[in-house]
Order: structure tokens, then sequence, then C-alpha cells
């Protein structure tokens, strides 16, 4: 599984390229309307290229991302999946409760975050020693909220609630409490 | 002229309040208080600016969090509500080429708009009542963190607001439907069908032949198509205003109700399906209606492909129903089929229907080439950019493997909000209040053309520049909707404040060229009654 950093850099670089096309082609079409030249119409069959090119761009990003972003195929399976470890958590009062001081695992072994919120609504997220997130999801009271995950990288992680739940819920942090080991 | 005559009484005098009907009126009110109250959300948001770059001592965080529930609750209710509302219930009228049904409703929904913020806002500041505006269950009920009082006082503020909305509404869909005296008598269901798409959508089952001609203009079309999610978010709003409500008046009466007896799940979708109505309905309808007016205005042409124009809007108000999802990918109990159906591929679709939307605005104006590059055009070019930046960052959002990484961090707020908001629809709006200004004002002359261009620059540069400082932080973990203590994104908050600040100045630049423009006794003469007893939208002496 590719590590969601690289997957975050690829977002970066594609997204910068795509604003500056965006940016120098409405300056250019600003420059150019005032400009004395044709004025003449898209002609229809054009017209109908550009529609195909938005669906195209709507629908593949999602279709390149389930092809290519593991963590999506096992995310939908995840109740068909037999995980390696799985961690039990609870929220309550703006505090995680954690079954160990430290939530230890392997690089590549499959483990599970069952959080239990037994009062608002949280989020749960994990990340890097550089503040980057590896992953995240919301944690709904009254209902189950599991994240399977693979670590690709050794390292020693933070928690952090990731979700507003009031004034008090700003310093939900756990530091260094995910260790994966080679 | 002396600089305190124009102050007093605007460039050169041409505005005279008194020369207005009473619908000119009417819209100049709205507009006049969404700019403020535009000011009261960029102030706001300049100091929160700050706080994300040093935690001021002035501010502890319940201030900053109260702050930060105030902030886009005054931005879309007290400022585009307002501009939106006013404009619409001129120009729907103005191209019905028949009265408003009620002046005297339509200056209700200014009061109770205008009202219903400023007590929202107002108690805000006081109480610091701040389950933000996604009020996820049950925090607004979480009486241990916030007083019942102060968040009933909220929830009324913001229950006078719906109710504005709701005769805002009631007036737009009359004026479609009503003839006035002395008019050729028209069936009022069939405009109602026609300007919300029913009948257009039952012809495709007819012959070419039997086809029944669209009995209400595009731009019309568009307005009551938008205001059919208008209506509807405002239902869902009130609805769960007074749950919220039930909660605190238990808790004021000394009754402390279960909150485990509403499904936080159920309540996260119903919410987001009706907060969508605004986000992903009603402003991408009223925009795209907003850029067709707008181009076919400053072009003098007719709108190009207006058949796919007006279907694309029809798919958009039927996306706006099924798309509410996509805030919900990160929730591992949302069944998977919503997530892909509803939350990346429905969502997908806002891709065809803004881009085509933007396409057709484009080829539009390039029909009329060469044109003045005019406040109106640069503005509007500006907001075209906006959504062509943020539609995509937003479809990006959308998506399954994406959204694991990528929810609730800065990207969602800055690349896509702000920069949907503050670029595209502001900018938007901007280049309507330029296009409408001598309209309205009876032919006021703008105080200074270089107030206008740095009012452009700053604006467009400001907003964007913004937006991409607070998603490259979102993209290296930054949250939205929490404090960072250590610094730890001090640098892009630098920049994101500088740009921040650009915007600051962009809307001091534009309120004090347009007080110049019409003068203080002019501002204070839109509010007084009109002395001309007419339902007409102009005088005679501006027709």
């Amino acid at each position: 599984m590719v590590d969601s950093e690289l997957v975050l850099n690829g977002q970066t670089y594609a997204y910068t390229c795509y604003a500056i096309v965006v940016i120098l082609f409405i300056l250019g079409f600003g420059y150019m309307i005032t400009k004395p030249g044709k004025a003449g119409v898209l002609k229809t069959s054009l017209f109908v290229v550009l529609v195909v090119m938005l669906t195209v761009m709507g629908v593949s990003l999602h279709i390149a991302t389930t092809q290519t972003i593991p963590w999506v195929s096992m995310d939908l399976n995840r109740a068909d999946i037999t995980a390696d470890k799985v961690f039990n958590i609870t929220v309550e009062n703006h505090q995680f409760q954690l079954p160990e001081e430290q939530l230890e695992m392997k690089v590549g072994e499959i483990v599970v975050f069952d959080v239990t919120s037994n009062d608002l609504t949280y989020g749960f997220g994990i990340f890097r020693q550089n503040k980057t997130m590896v992953c995240q999801m919301q944690v709904v009271p009254g209902h189950k909220n599991d994240l399977m995950w693979k670590f690709e990288e050794p390292g020693i992680y933070t928690i952090r609630s990731t979700e507003y739940s009031g004034p008090e819920g700003h310093q939900m942090i756990l530091k260094d409490v995910v260790i994966v080991s080679e | 002229m002396k600089y305190k005559d124009t102050l007093l009484n605007g460039t050169e005098g041409l505005f005279n309040p008194d020369s207005l009907t009473p619908m000119q009126k009417l819209a100049l009110r709205f507009v006049v208080v969404g700019i403020l109250y535009y000011g009261f959300a960029v102030i706001e948001g300049m100091i929160m600016r700050i706080y994300q770059i040093e935690p001021i001592p002035i501010f502890n965080s319940e201030h900053y969090f109260s702050m930060l529930t105030a902030h886009p609750l005054v931005g879309i209710f007290g400022s585009s509500y307002s501009i939106v509302f006013g404009a619409f219930l001129f120009l729907v009228p103005f191209f019905m080429k028949k009265p408003l049904w009620s002046i005297k409703l339509g200056n209700w929904s200014f009061i109770l708009v205008a009202s219903g913020t400023f007590i929202f806002w107002f108690s805000d500041f006081l109480t610091h009542f701040a389950p933000l505006y996604t009020l996820y269950w049950p925090l607004p009920a979480d009486f241990t963190q916030f007083n019942p009082l102060a968040g009933a006082i909220f929830i009324l503020g913001i229950a006078i607001v719906m109710v504005g909305t709701l005769f805002f509404v009631f007036n737009i869909f009359k004026t479609i439907a009503y003839t006035p005296e002395g008019h050729e008598k028209v069936s009022g269901r069939a405009m109602l069908a026609s300007a919300t798409g029913f009948s257009w959508a039952e012809s495709i089952f007819r012959k070419k032949s039997k086809r029944r001609e669209n009995l209400v203009s595009l731009p019309v079309a568009a307005v009551a198509r938008g205001t059919v999610d208008t209506l509807l978010n405002a239902l869902i709003i009130t609805f769960t205003g007074v749950l919220i409500l039930v909660y605190m008046v238990a808790a004021i009466m000394g009754y402390n109700l279960e909150n485990t007896a509403v499904d936080a799940l159920l309540y996260k979708n119903w919410f987001w399906w009706g907060l969508d109505l605004i986000a992903d309905g009603l402003v991408l309808i009223f925009v795209a209606g907003t850029w067709y007016i707008l181009a076919t205005m400053i072009s003098g042409k007719e709108l190009y492909m207006a058949r796919i124009a007006r279907l694309a809007l029809w798919v958009e108000l039927v996306v706006s129903w099924t798309v509410w999802s996509h805030h919900l990918l990160s929730d591992q109990a949302q069944p998977g089929f919503l997530k892909i159906a509803s939350g990346e591929l429905v969502t997908a679709f806002e891709l065809i229907t803004q881009g085509l939307a933007f396409f057709i605005t484009l080829i539009t104006l390039w029909s009329a080439r060469p044109l003045k590059m005019t406040n109106p055009l640069k503005f509007l070019l500006g907001g075209l950019l906006g959504f062509g930046l943020a539609v995509p960052a937003g479809i990006i959002q959308a998506d399954i493997g994406l959204n694991r990484i990528l929810h609730n961090t800065q990207w969602i707020i800055g690349p896509h909000v702000h920069v949907a908001i503050l670029v595209g629809l502001t900018m938007t709006l901007y280049s309507a209040i330029y296009l409408l200004l001598p309209i309205l004002t009876n032919g006021a002359k703008l105080y200074s053309q270089k107030l206008a261009n740095f009012h452009f620059w700053a604006h467009l540069i400001g907003g964007i520049g913004m937006g991409a400082f607070m998603g490259m932080a979102g993209l290296k973990g930054m949250l939205r909707r929490t404090i960072y203590y250590e610094g730890e994104y001090k640098i892009y908050m630098i920049f994101a404040g500088i740009c921040g600040a650009l915007l600051l100045f962009a809307f001091l630049a534009f309120l004090y060229n347009i007080i110049m423009t019409v003068g203080l006794k002019g501002v204070i003469g839109i509010f007084t009654p009109s002395k001309l007893n007419t339902k007409e939208l102009l005088p005679e002496s501006n027709k």
C-alpha cells in the first residue's frame, strides 16, 4: 500500500498545475476579449466535446483513485477482511481512553482502530512527526466507527481529534502513542 | 466639488434618494445591509486569521470558536442572502415586465433577515454559544459546555432569518404566478411549472412539434429553481432549530431530555441534506443564473446554447437534492452505496453542470468581442475564475480515497469553500452591484475608477492567495475548527493573513468608493420611505 504522504504530494502537484492553467486561461481570455478580432461562437460539435470532456474528468478521478489508492477497497470491504490487530478505544468528556498506554504494531500489519464515543461527535486522526495526516475518520456516538489501516512506514505517530466537539475539544491530542516498528 | 460636499451628497450630487421608487429603495436597502454584514464577516475573519498566526491573549478559545460559529452564518445569511434577495426581488419583476407581487412583504423580508442576523451575531458575541454551523448532534444540546438560554436566543435569531427567507420565497413565486391589473390573464400554475422546470421535464416525453414553449425567460427560471432549494433549506433549518429549541427550553425549565433519543448519524444526514441545498444547490444555481444575466446584459447578445443552459439548471436542481453524502465520506457507519452514489458520482455532476455554465458564459461574452473591460466584466471574469478553481477542489475532496486524508483539513475551507465564496460568489455579486448601480440609483456616477481597480485586484489576489496558503497548510495536515499553540503552521498562516489583509483593504476601498458615490445623505435616504407612490420598478425619468 502506498503511503498517504505520497498521495498528498501527488495531489499538490496536480492541483497546482491545474490552478495555473485556469488562471492563465482566464487572464488570456480577459486580454483577448478586449482586442478586435473574430467574434464567432463555438461550433455545436466542439461544445459537445467540452461536455464529454467534463464528464470524463468528473468520473475518471474516482475511477483512478479507486484503482490507485489502496485503502479505498480495503475500507469498503473491511467487513470481509480479517485484521491482525484490533484496538478498542473509547472517547468521553473530550478524553481518548486507549486500551494500552501505547498502541504497538508492525509495518504491513492490518490493524483496526475501533473507536466508540459515549457522548459527542468527535474525530479520530493519526499524524506523523512532521504533523502531516496519515488518515482520519469521524467518531459518531451510537454507531460503530472502525478504521482499517496498514502502515507502510515505521515511526511514532500522534492521535488527535479531527472534529470540533466544543471549545474543550481542541486539545484532544495524545502525542507519540502509536508505535509502528519494522 | 469639495471633499466634504462629495462625502455628504455623493459624486457631483447626482444621487438623489428622493427620486427612488419603493422598489429601488427595497433593493438598495438589501444591498447596503449585505455590504455591512460582509464587513462584519471580513473583520471577524481577519481576527481569526491573526489568531491562527498567534493565539493572542485578548481572546480566549471560547471567544474564538464563537466567532467561528457566527462568521459563516453572518457571511451567508447577513451578506450573501441580503444581496441576492435584493437583486432578485428587483430582477424577477424587471425580466417579467410586471411589478413585484408585494413590496411590503419584500420590506418585511429585509427587516427580518437584517434583524435576525444581528440577534444571532450579538447573542454569540455576548454569550459565546459555539456549536459551529454544523451543529453536530448532540453538541448544540450539550449544556455542560453551553448555556441553554444563550443557545435559545441564537436559534431565535436564525429562526427570524428563516421567516424572512420564507417571505422572500413566497414573494418570488407569487410574482412569477400572478397577473397584475390590466395585463392579459395567464395561468399561474403554468408559469410556475415553466419556471421550476416541471413543464420542461414533462415535454421530454412529447413529440417535438407538441412541446410547449417556455413561458418564463431563462434568468427567471434560474431564480425560481434556486428558490426551490432556498425553500427546502429554510424548512430543514427551521425544523432543526425547533428540535434544538425543545432541548434548550426543557433545560431552561429544569428538565434534562435524553439526547440519545436523536440518532446522531441520521441527524447528520438530515442536516447535511439541508445544508447542501445552500452549498451545492441555490448557490450554484443562483450563480449560474446570475452569470447568464450578466453575460447577456454585458454583451447585449443572446445566451449561447440557452436550451442546454436551461437543462443544466434543472439537472443542478436534481443533483442538489442527492449530493449530500460527500460530507459523510469519513463516517464509517454511513452505507457504502451512499458514499459512492451520492458522495462521489452525483457530486461529480457538479463539475459538468458548473462547467457548462462556465463555458456558456464565456462563449456568450466572446460572441460580442471586442468588449470594453468594464467593472462588471472584470468582476464577472473573477467570479468565473473563483468557481473554476473551487469546484474541482471540491470534487477532489469528494472522493473516498482522498477524503481519508483531507477531511476537516484547511484544504476544505481554503481552496474549496473560501475560494468559492470569496472569489466565485462574492465577485459575481460585485459584478452585479457595479452593473446595477446606475440603474438602481438613477444614474449615480462612480466616485473613483482607480479605487474600483484596486478593489478588483486586491480582492482577487487576496481571495485566491488566502485559499492557496490555507490549502498548502491543509495538505501538510493543518486542521480546520481547531487552534494551534506551537506555531506549527505559522509560515502558511502569515501569508494567508497577508492575503486576508488584502481582502480587508479591498472591502474598505469598495465601501469608501460607494459612500463617496452616493454620499452619506444618500445612504440615509435609502432607508427613508419613498416619496413616489408607485409599484413600478423605475421612475419615468430612468426608463
